[in-house]
């Protein structure tokens, strides 16, 4: 049976579509399935730095369409995860033609005859590269922050692939429930009320994914780090559990849990 | 309602041609549209005539960024088409008429965007502005090649984040010879460059070696400024604001004090470098 | 010190202000992405008044502007003739429906309020536009 091909994007730059998809690929590999993690970035590649992986590119996802290599051949194994965890990095010098729809379609369902989830991050923008990340998927996760531009942008993206008849599902990412409090910010349900999409996850400012993302260490691996229950909780929910958002809104972040929404 | 200001004298004459400047990264959320919408409106409280292009077209954001989403009729699609006057897609400021914006389209694509005739708006808009600011999209495609092709200067924003000095570095190849850009350092956050959890802007400047225009706090005030619609450089007062009005002292060519936000710290110069090393 | 009063009376809840905007400009990008719905929503629109006045449909325009915290459909209609007998004549000439029932005769007083002056709005037309009331609906899902 082929695995999932779950597109992550967002429109808007900067929201946590590569951070998200390397965080979560690795918490499902941490949950013990298979899965591949393609960077659709050409040109602006970051999936390998995120997770400390960029010294061993040898081939990339270009090379692969343009039949110079196989597909296991460019696979980047993360040994921190067993066989659990690969990557398919993107060109960084070529361009987002380099590649057409229907050869990034190709790679992306070859990856899922050999893992249970394959998570295409998704470049910003609604571009060609956009175009390509999105052809070989079958569901999408929609990352947007709780600002303006980002919500709006992530409208018009959730409009965008919504023509392809996939489930879309939701992300809020950097909530700062203090400044949801005071006024200052839009809360996860005003998100959600503005944007038709089903709601996977919340995960709160913290400004630790930055050290996370400068060394290179994903933060499934990190037990000490408060996010990873979140990444854990959307890993659940993404393999069918009903599990409860964590209402971020008291002091600290586990205050009390908040009913079960409607979930994937 | 807000008192529209009447037209100030712009500080250069109409004969000179205005400069035309693009605000770029590579990398997206690292704040172009907001320096771009802050940098406007501190050139136009110098007495500078203004006009803002956002050229990301598809998904536009500097109309909402600035307030004036609900006062945009036309876009730049229609005055390339030649459907609509120049005259009449641009839309002047609530606060301060020296500065204009020319919004995008929403629902065009970038691809629909002819180079030439970009080139030329952004050619004839320069004889009508002291200054032609463009926000660039996030990439390096075709957006991001229609917004540098009528500028004559570039300014790169990144934050201290892997992810975006390697973007930006690969935009500032792209660039070429053309351009002599200059880095603004936006989003640091001292307290963690002092526990050595993020980059400073030596570390980033390190890799980039870029003159160096401005370095802006991360203010979660911003958030508020958008939500509202109102840029943080109205503000007489706060950080933030101040930063912004001293990028655009510099780039109107006064002396301005070497921009300090941060604390120095070590520990990531070696493992940035050979992140760097064989990469390329 | 004008600052300082602007500050004491505007809204403090800037999360309100930006749903109440984002809800606004997600109508009007949702609109101007949705040209098939609007063309068959003008031609609907049009059909109606042609039912009891004759109009120029050449010469008809129809916007949508942002009004305080509305969207606003505005329609500029030139009426040619009123049809004195409301619904039994199409209006122009043969066009529109017309297998539709007659109307009773109270429809004319309707057609007498829609051709009397209405408040002046931002439009710079001549002939009294038609205005239809403001939308308050939500945002139509995207795609």
């Amino acid at each position: 049976m082929s695995g999932r091909r779950i597109v992550v994007t967002s429109g808007k730059g900067g929201v946590g579509k590569t951070t998200t998809t390397a965080n979560l690929g690795a918490t499902l590999a941490k949950r013990g399935h298979r899965v591949i993690l393609i960077d659709a970035d050409i040109g602006l590649r970051n999936l390998d730095l995120v997770l400390g992986l960029e010294k061993r590119i040898v081939f990339d996802v270009v090379e692969v369409a343009e039949g110079r290599c196989q597909l296991r051949q460019a696979l980047i194994k993360d040994k921190r995860f067993g066989e659990l965890l690969s990557i398919l990095p993107a060109a960084q010098t070529r361009d987002k033609d380099a590649i057409t729809e229907e050869q990034f379609a190709g790679i992306v369902k070859q990856a899922a005859d050999i893992a249970d989830y394959v998570f295409i991050d998704c470049p910003a923008g609604i571009e060609a590269g956009f175009r390509n990340a999105i052809a070989g998927a079958d569901e999408a996760i929609v990352v947007t922050t709780p600002e303006v531009s980002a919500i709006r942008d992530a409208d018009r993206v959730i409009g965008k692939v919504a023509e392809k008849n996939i489930p879309i599902r939701l992300i809020v990412n950097r909530l700062r429930p203090e400044m949801v409090r005071t006024g200052d910010m839009l809360s996860v349900e005003d998100v959600c009320e503005i944007l038709s999409a089903e709601l996977i996850g919340v995960i709160p400012d913290d400004e630790e994914v930055i050290d996370t993302t400068n060394r290179g260490e994903p933060i499934a691996l990190d037990e000490a780090n408060k996010l990873r229950v979140v990444y854990d909780k959307i890993a659940r929910r993404l393999e069918g559990e009903l599990v409860p958002f964590t209402n971020f809104d008291n002091q600290g972040f586990f205050g009390r849990l908040l009913g079960v929404l409607k979930a994937g | 309602m807000h008192e529209v200001q009447p037209e100030p004298v712009p500080v250069a004459q109409k004969a000179k041609r205005g400069r035309a400047i693009v605000i770029t990264s590579g990398k997206g959320g690292v704040g172009k549209t907001t320096t771009t919408a802050n940098l406007g409106h501190a050139l136009a409280a110098r007495g500078c005539s203004v006009a803002l292009i956002d050229a990301d077209v598809g998904l536009r954001n500097l109309d909402i960024v600035l307030g004036l989403e609900s006062r945009v009729k036309h876009n730049l699609l229609d005055v390339l088409d030649g459907t609509v006057e120049l005259d009449d897609a641009i839309v002047r400021d609530k606060h301060n008429a020296s500065l204009v914006l020319l919004a995008a389209s929403q629902t065009r694509e970038k691809d629909e965007v002819d180079t030439e005739k970009m080139k030329a708006l952004v050619e004839r808009m320069r004889e009508q502005y002291d200054y032609v600011i463009i926000d660039c999209p996030a990439g390096i495609e075709g957006g991001f090649k229609n917004a540098v092709v009528g500028a004559d200067e570039a300014i790169v924003v990144c934050t201290p984040e892997v992810s975006a000095v390697r973007d930006v570095d690969r935009v500032v190849g792209l660039l070429g010879n053309k351009f002599r850009p200059q880095l603004i350092v936006n989003r640091l956050r001292p307290a963690l460059v002092k526990k050595g959890k993020m980059l400073s802007v030596e570390d980033v400047n390190a890799i980039l070696r870029l003159p160096l225009l401005g370095v802006i706090g991360d203010e979660p005030e911003i958030i508020v400024t958008t939500n509202r619609g109102e840029p943080i450089a109205l503000r007489k007062d706060g950080a933030t604001a101040a930063a912004y009005h001293a990028i655009a002292a510099k780039i109107a060519g006064e002396d301005v004090a070497a921009p300090t936000v941060e604390i120095k710290a070590s520990g990531f110069f070696g493992k940035l470098g050979a992140m760097f090393g064989g990469a390329k | 010190m004008i600052e300082f009063f602007r500050k004491l009376f505007a809204p403090t809840n800037s999360s309100q202000t930006a749903k109440e905007r984002l809800r606004l400009v997600l109508m009007t990008d949702h609109l101007s992405l949705a040209p098939d719905m609007i063309e068959a929503m003008k031609r609907d629109f049009i059909d109606v008044i042609a039912k009891y006045v004759e109009v120029d449909r050449d010469k008809i325009e129809i916007n949508f502007e942002q009004q305080d915290k509305a969207l606003a459909m505005l329609a500029n209609v030139p009426i040619l003739a009123v049809n004195r007998n409301g619904g039994s004549n199409n209006g122009d000439g043969g066009k529109g429906d017309g297998g539709k029932k007659t109307e009773e005769p109270k429809t004319v007083e309707a057609v007498a309020t829609a051709t009397a002056p209405l408040p002046r709005r931002k439009r710079r037309k001549k002939s009294p536009p038609a205005t239809v009331a403001p939308s308050n609906a939500s945002p139509a899902p995207a795609g």
